[in-house]
């Protein structure tokens, strides 16, 4: 088994196999994370630029330690969006850094499909860290590696997605592999948040969130991007939390060894309460130590390809 | 020199006429149009076995980008890539910079197209200044100076009192109101049709409605105002039935739709191709089964390009921030062509749609081939096969979702006032 591909752009691409593969590959990097030196040599001398079009602290740190720990070279480079719209295209900023012998770019960029006009043009393996409303395949990645390493098993699980559906690359890569991999997906929110013809997915749509979380395994709670508030999503952030905040008492809705997974920042008292996203419950701080491991994994795997190449 | 078409299979809906005959054309006119007119010295050949000669297409819905956006296109290598696409008449969009929003513009834009155009170029001279939607332009000064209809195109006319103005005003001078349908409070950020493809791809979509809407409210001003609305570049299903009822209740409505939006649905858009994206969006299947109904039956009128000139440098950007449009007047015909031969159209309803009901609708004595007429006609091998590449194209811009489409049915000659000018492959 290998992972046959220059770029890791979508979760919609890759085969359940393929995503078993990574996760199984995160493991053995989980057991290096957690040692007291916690470096292997394995991308000596690779060079791995972080492109982020768009503030981020986790996403671009995790990446960061992850090539760190694999001994690559790690570049930041981050664009104001101001600059995005006038002057240096996409393109240019890519191929220049390119030509400074980049062998990764991960990128995060405002506009779905960014990362696939570079891997495109590029010879540097591409990695999607969130473009857009479309994907955050790693994202996606590490929820799916915390799932199996505390259930087992993702295959037959009922698992609940519940918040902004519509703007969250989150949940459609979240949507992709967790439907490949067997479970039983169900979107949870306003309708204005759930985007048009969702079901083709291979999902349930439920507006109501008690009838939701009746039996299911895990409960992935969206951050909720409060500037939808007042055009029209949604009235008020007070009623949404009314409505669709996870509680304890929600929580017992759910089956009792339930997971309650949030991919942050957290709006405390919003989306979710604080006794939820502090209880016993909940992943959301393993889930960052997870993405070390699987980030580690990913790049490991794309750095296959290039050797087989040349 | 005067020219004899020999030989073609002639298709003039005007005159009730197929089959086969000579044309002869004198001093830019149709003299004679008989069988086996006798060849003289003094008259240059087309021989036009097994091809096809009818009157020369017109596209109503043109972006010729002069003045302001040369980089684009202008006059001179939007009507080379007009010849080359077999259309011997354009009328050019006002969204230029400056609006042709006065008589100004309209008179430099009609030097432009005499001195360096290669076909006939009719403006369409904004329906308000600026097209800012807030005051309806002096029409009859645009009228006299040249122009053939207002419109707004690329925005609508948001306010409706401004749009009921409009029509009452376009009113006297019989000038149709061709209007973009867009509300723009339901397409706000979409950029790509709203449905599934648009959950899947991430991209904000833009609904049906928001062209529903916006025909619906223009019909019923139309039935208001008793002026001539003419629904531009239709997509949607909705539009069609709306369109077909407005016209059982007589209200002045006439209406165009793209190839496009007859060939390709949101499902091109995967791969985030800037070249497939435009306004408004490709829609379903089921929309395009429902516009190819409506021109067979008779709810469409007329079928336009939208060629919508881009530079590479535009359309190589994220999805998001790529303008709106495509190219068209080199790929229109090839595409009504496949129309044919699936038997969605036949190839007289293909010349009515491309060049005797644009004449109409714009009320210009063009679109036929009976003897006197100005001599613009288009001469279309039918069994020419070839694949659209686009350094092949005239147009100054490429920005073609067709690029590597295999066509059937190439220009041979296109004839513009009697003068060829356009030659296959010249």
């Amino acid at each position: 088994m290998e992972l046959n591909s220059k770029d890791l752009l979508e979760i919609k691409e890759l085969s359940g196999d393929e995503i078993n593969y990574i996760l199984d590959t995160a493991v053995s990097f989980k057991e290096v994370t957690g040692r007291d030196i916690k470096k292997v040599p394995t991308l000596r001398g690779k060079t791995v630029v972080n492109l982020f079009f768009e503030p981020s602290t986790r996403t671009r740190t995790s990446f960061e330690l992850a090539a760190k720990r694999l001994s690559a070279d790690v570049i930041n480079f981050s664009v104001s969006t101001s600059s995005v719209t006038k002057g240096e295209t996409l393109l240019d900023t890519a191929r220049n850094i390119e030509a400074m012998r980049s062998d990764f770019i991960v990128i995060r960029h405002p506009a779905s499909g960014a990362p696939h006009i570079l891997a495109k043009n590029l010879r540097s393996s591409v990695i999607n860290a969130g473009d857009g409303a479309h994907e955050h395949p790693t994202q996606a990645l590490l929820d799916m590696f915390t799932i199996k390493e505390k259930k087992g098993r993702i295959e037959g699980l009922k698992i609940a997605i519940i918040g902004d559906i519509a703007h969250s690359r989150v949940a459609r890569s979240n949507i992709y592999g967790l439907t490949k991999l067997g479970a039983e997906v169900r979107l949870v929110g306003p309708p204005a948040l759930i985007p048009m013809d969702i079901e083709s997915l291979g999902v349930s749509v439920f507006y109501n969130l008690e009838d939701a979380l009746k039996d299911v395994d895990v409960i992935m709670v969206l951050r909720l991007q409060l500037e939808r508030q007042g055009i029209n999503y949604f009235p008020t952030t007070r009623e949404y939390a009314w409505l669709y905040s996870i509680n304890t008492e929600r929580v017992r809705l759910a089956k009792d060894d339930v997971m309650i997974m949030h991919p942050g920042p957290i709006n405390r008292g919003i989306e979710i309460s604080p006794e939820v996203a502090d209880g016993l419950s909940s992943v959301i701080l393993e889930q960052v130590t997870n993405g070390i491991a699987v980030r580690m994994a990913v790049l490991y795997l794309l750095s296959g390809y290039g050797e087989r190449v040349v | 020199m005067n020219l004899l078409i020999k030989n073609g299979h002639i298709i003039d809906p005007a005159d009730n006429r197929e089959g086969i005959a000579d044309i002869l054309i004198q001093d830019g006119r149709i003299m004679q149009v008989d069988q086996n007119i006798p060849v003289s010295p003094d008259v240059e050949l087309i021989d036009a076995t097994g091809q096809l000669v009818v009157p020369g297409l017109i596209d109503m819905h043109t972006h010729l980008r002069e003045p302001g956006y040369e980089y684009k296109e202008t006059i001179q290598t939007g009507t080379m890539s007009a010849a080359a696409g077999g259309f011997t008449t354009v009328c050019c969009m006002p969204n230029t910079k400056p609006v042709n929003d006065s008589q100004s513009v309209t008179e430099f834009i009609l030097h432009k197209a005499c001195t360096e155009g290669v076909v006939n170029v009719l403006p369409v001279g904004a329906i308000t200044k600026g097209c800012n939607g807030d005051e309806i332009t002096e029409m009859g000064e645009l009228k006299k100076a040249g122009c053939i209809a207002v419109s707004d195109d690329g925005k609508p006319v948001m306010n409706s009192l401004v749009m009921r103005r409009a029509l009452e005003y376009a009113k006297m001078f019989k000038l149709p109101v061709i209007s973009h349908c867009e509300d723009l409070s339901l397409s706000k950020d979409g950029v790509i049709n709203e449905g599934r493809i648009s959950t899947e791809l991430g991209l904000m979509g833009i609904p049906n409605a928001s062209e529903d809407v916006m025909v619906s409210r223009d019909i019923a001003l139309a039935e208001l105002t008793g002026g001539h609305i003419h629904i531009a570049h239709v997509s949607t299903r909705g539009t069609v039935d709306l369109i077909l009822r407005a016209k059982e209740n007589g209200i002045n409505v006439t209406s165009e739709t793209c190839p496009h939006y007859l060939v390709l649905t949101d499902d091109a858009v995967r791969g985030y191709n800037t070249n497939t994206k435009m306004k408004p969006p490709l829609r379903t299947w089921k929309d395009v089964e429902a516009v190819r109904k409506g021109l067979h039956d008779g709810t469409i009128d007329a079928i336009a390009t939208d060629h919508a000139p881009h530079s590479q440098e535009e359309k190589e950007r994220e999805f998001d921030y790529a303008p709106f449009g495509i190219v068209g007047l080199e790929t229109a015909l090839p595409l009504i062509f496949r129309l044919v031969e699936e038997g969605v159209l036949t190839l007289r309803e293909l010349v009515l749609l491309m060049s005797l009901n644009p004449a109409r609708i714009l009320g210009i004595d063009k679109g036929n081939l009976v003897i006197g007429a100005t001599a613009d006609i288009t001469v279309i091998n039918p069994n020419t096969t070839w694949v659209v590449e686009t350094v092949n194209l005239k147009s100054k811009s490429k920005n073609t979702p067709f690029e590597g489409w295999k066509m059937r049915g190439k220009v041979s000659y296109t004839i513009v006032g009697g003068r060829v000018v356009y030659r296959n492959g010249r």
